[in-house]
């Protein structure tokens, strides 16, 4: 779990251009990197490549922190 | 040519259209990379015609409301349709509500028949059961085995020979909620006639040809995309392609793989593609880079006057490649469309159509024409429409008024808030604007206390206002806009506020306890709907005989006594 969500945080940092260092599991993702949900939806096709498996879009919905979106991946691994 | 004169309801105008063109595609779903569905015509028409006969046998009867709750994908087509024909009136819901909001809203419209899809389900399952008590819910793709409670499987529904209920033009065929999630609901109740005189306006201006290919990835229950999405291209004999994932690089290879001609975004969408090209652009070798520069300003000279489609596709190919080389038409609506944004995929000749309606008013009031494309305006109101000015200042600025054949019957079940709407047989739009010499409307303000997000969102502070209730050391509080109080003249960046005022005397100490509960409770909000800022107020808000806070009052007070630099950020 905790691998799951600083990997999720680097990702997410390197998509869109964020610091991982400012990243913390418990954070809004969309409020820290100033995203909406649309551009979330980009953040998945990397997890499914990183984590090699498949996640529909909407796992997303009622997904606020980075914790909740790791839980969600670790669900389907 | 779509005319749609002697049709008396949109059940009859998609059911002629099953006739006229049988062999067609009419529906095409993928799934990632797989195509997961195809309906010709004639499919659809079976199909629907199927879930019209399961209705029927659970009693169903025409004027009996169906919501429909799901992604948008062949079975939301397929269930409407048939439902359509079982007289029904649509109520279709935004799947990305929580589902309390999902729920909270089935309540209010109270329908027979609930259609929606197993992740949806399986939340609103552990909601209180209450508002299902007396619906048929009906879910799409239920895993094997699941536990579906008092829901029926839409693949297992068996019924009867279904019978065909035509409905008459001013009879009810949608209710569709425009906010509402905290608040009141305000439940638009369209009639047949409200959509068929948008489809006949806007069918005329921008006409699909049998063969094109409409990529639907806008909600489906979003009044846009249920006109662009749904009955527009369905009406014309073109194809509708759904797909499950809204990931930017499946889109893109399915707007390749299927050649897609038309599409509606909202500016949120429009942003995140323009971002992607300019990324692609900045990525290339200088010299491309001015090549590519100096066809866009050829492509610029060559359309200025309208849009050619085959010019601009063989100019730029590489560009519009990555859209499929066939898209040559985009709607954009919903919210504010940032001008650069429009121009840049003008420039790349991909017209964007800027236009701004509400759902009280159907889809569309008005909209570009394209002949010339202009990024600065919401274009001029639609044949039909009629729209005034009024109260206007010495700017030329007034509140948008307009009358014509697709404004709403009023409000579900809310008389009152009906009446504040639509006065003289005039819809009051809420917003400002002013009209340039060509009949051009531009907006640039709200003349209501409410904010739309980039994403076509209509948040009022008081469907905010709930989450912020019994706060500690809290005396009284109210949510506003922040361009209602202090405009900006502009529509983006649009941002909620709340003023609080703390119980008297409280200390120092006391008022921080406050805001990191705020703070605390606006976290846990819905992102859209989130405050940004704070401002603190020791005076005590004036109210009614019954207790409500008199907005107006307080508005005005905070505007002679404080500024924009007053607020705080949260």
């Amino acid at each position: 779990m905790a691998d799951t969500v600083q990997t999720l945080i680097n990702m997410a940092a390197k998509r869109f251009k964020a610091d991982a260092a400012q990243l913390r599991p418990e954070d809004d993702m969309f409020e820290r990197l100033g995203i909406g949900s649309f551009q979330a939806v980009e953040l998945i096709s990397d997890i499914e490549g990183e984590f090699d498996i498949e996640l529909p879009d909407y796992e997303l919905q009622g997904v606020k922190t980075f914790a909740a979106l790791a839980q969600k991946i670790d669900k389907r691994r | 040519m779509l005319d749609l004169g002697r049709i008396p309801c949109l059940g009859a105008a998609l059911r002629d259209a099953t006739i006229s063109f049988k062999m067609r595609d009419a529906l095409i779903e993928v799934d990632r990379h797989r195509e997961s569905g195809r309906h010709t015509y004639a499919e659809l028409r079976a199909a629907a015609d199927q879930f019209t006969g399961a209705l029927q046998a659970h009693g169903f009867k025409p004027g009996d409301r169906c919501a429909v709750l799901m992604q948008n994908q062949s079975k939301w087509i397929v269930g409407a349709l048939g439902a359509m024909w079982a007289g029904a009136v649509l109520v279709p819901l935004d799947y990305k509500l929580t589902a309390p909001e999902q729920a909270a809203l089935v309540a209010h419209a109270k329908p027979r028949v609930l259609l929606t899809e197993w992740p949806t389900w399986e939340k609103l399952a552990l909601e209180p059961q209450t508002p299902f008590e007396r619906v048929l819910v009906v879910v799409t793709e239920a895993p094997e085995g699941a536990n579906l409670g008092r829901a029926v499987r839409f693949e297992s529904l068996r019924g009867q020979a279904a019978v065909y209920c035509e409905r008459a033009p001013a009879d009810l065929a949608c209710i569709v909620y425009s906010s509402g999630t905290g608040g009141t609901p305000k439940g638009c109740m369209l009639s047949h006639a409200n959509y068929l005189a948008q489809a006949e306006v806007l069918g005329r201006m921008y006409p699909m040809k049998e063969g094109e290919r409409y990529f639907s990835v806008l909600p489906t229950n979003h009044a846009i995309d249920f006109m662009c999405g749904f009955l527009i291209p369905l009406m014309m004999g073109a194809t509708v392609v759904h797909q499950r994932t809204l990931r930017p690089a499946y889109l893109s290879a399915t707007m390749q793989r299927y050649g897609i001609t038309h599409m509606a975004l909202v500016p949120t969408i429009l942003k995140t593609l323009e971002g992607r090209i300019r990324d692609r652009l900045d990525e290339l070798p200088k010299w491309q880079r001015l090549l590519i520069d100096n066809l866009i300003d050829l492509n610029n000279f060559a359309t200025r006057r309208e849009p050619n489609h085959k010019l601009s596709s063989r100019l730029l190919r590489p560009i519009h490649e990555q859209f499929g080389g066939k898209l040559k038409f985009v709607f954009c609506g919903g919210a504010f469309v940032e001008r650069r944004s429009a121009e840049f995929f003008n420039s790349l000749g991909i017209p964007v159509a800027i236009g701004y309606g509400l759902t009280e008013a159907g889809t569309v009031l008005t909209v570009n024409d394209l002949k010339p494309f202009r990024g600065d305006s919401v274009g001029t109101p639609v044949p039909g429409v009629e729209l005034e000015l009024r109260d206007q200042n010495e700017a030329g600025v007034g509140e948008v008024w307009v009358r014509g054949p697709t404004i709403m019957q009023g409000y579900l079940d809310e008389p009152e808030l009906t009446r504040e709407a639509i006065v003289d047989g005039w819809l009051r739009t809420g917003d400002l604007g002013l009209l340039d010499a060509a009949g051009h409307l531009k907006l640039v303000g709200r003349a209501r206390n409410m904010i739309v997000t980039e994403g076509g969102k209509n948040v009022y502070p008081e469907d905010i206002e709930a989450a912020f209730a019994g706060l500690e050391h809290c005396e009284e509080f109210s949510v506003f806009a922040a361009n209602y109080l202090w405009p900006t003249g502009k529509l983006t960046d649009e941002q909620l506020l709340i003023v609080v005022r703390p119980k008297p005397g409280s200390s120092d100490q006391q008022v921080e306890t406050l805001l990191a509960e705020l703070r605390a409770r606006n976290r846990r909000l819905a992102d859209y709907k989130r405050l940004t800022g704070f401002v603190l107020w020791e005076r005590e808000f004036t109210r009614t005989a019954s207790q409500k806070i008199k907005r107006e009052l307080l508005a005005r007070d905070l505007r002679a006594q404080l500024d924009r630099a007053s607020i705080r950020a949260l």
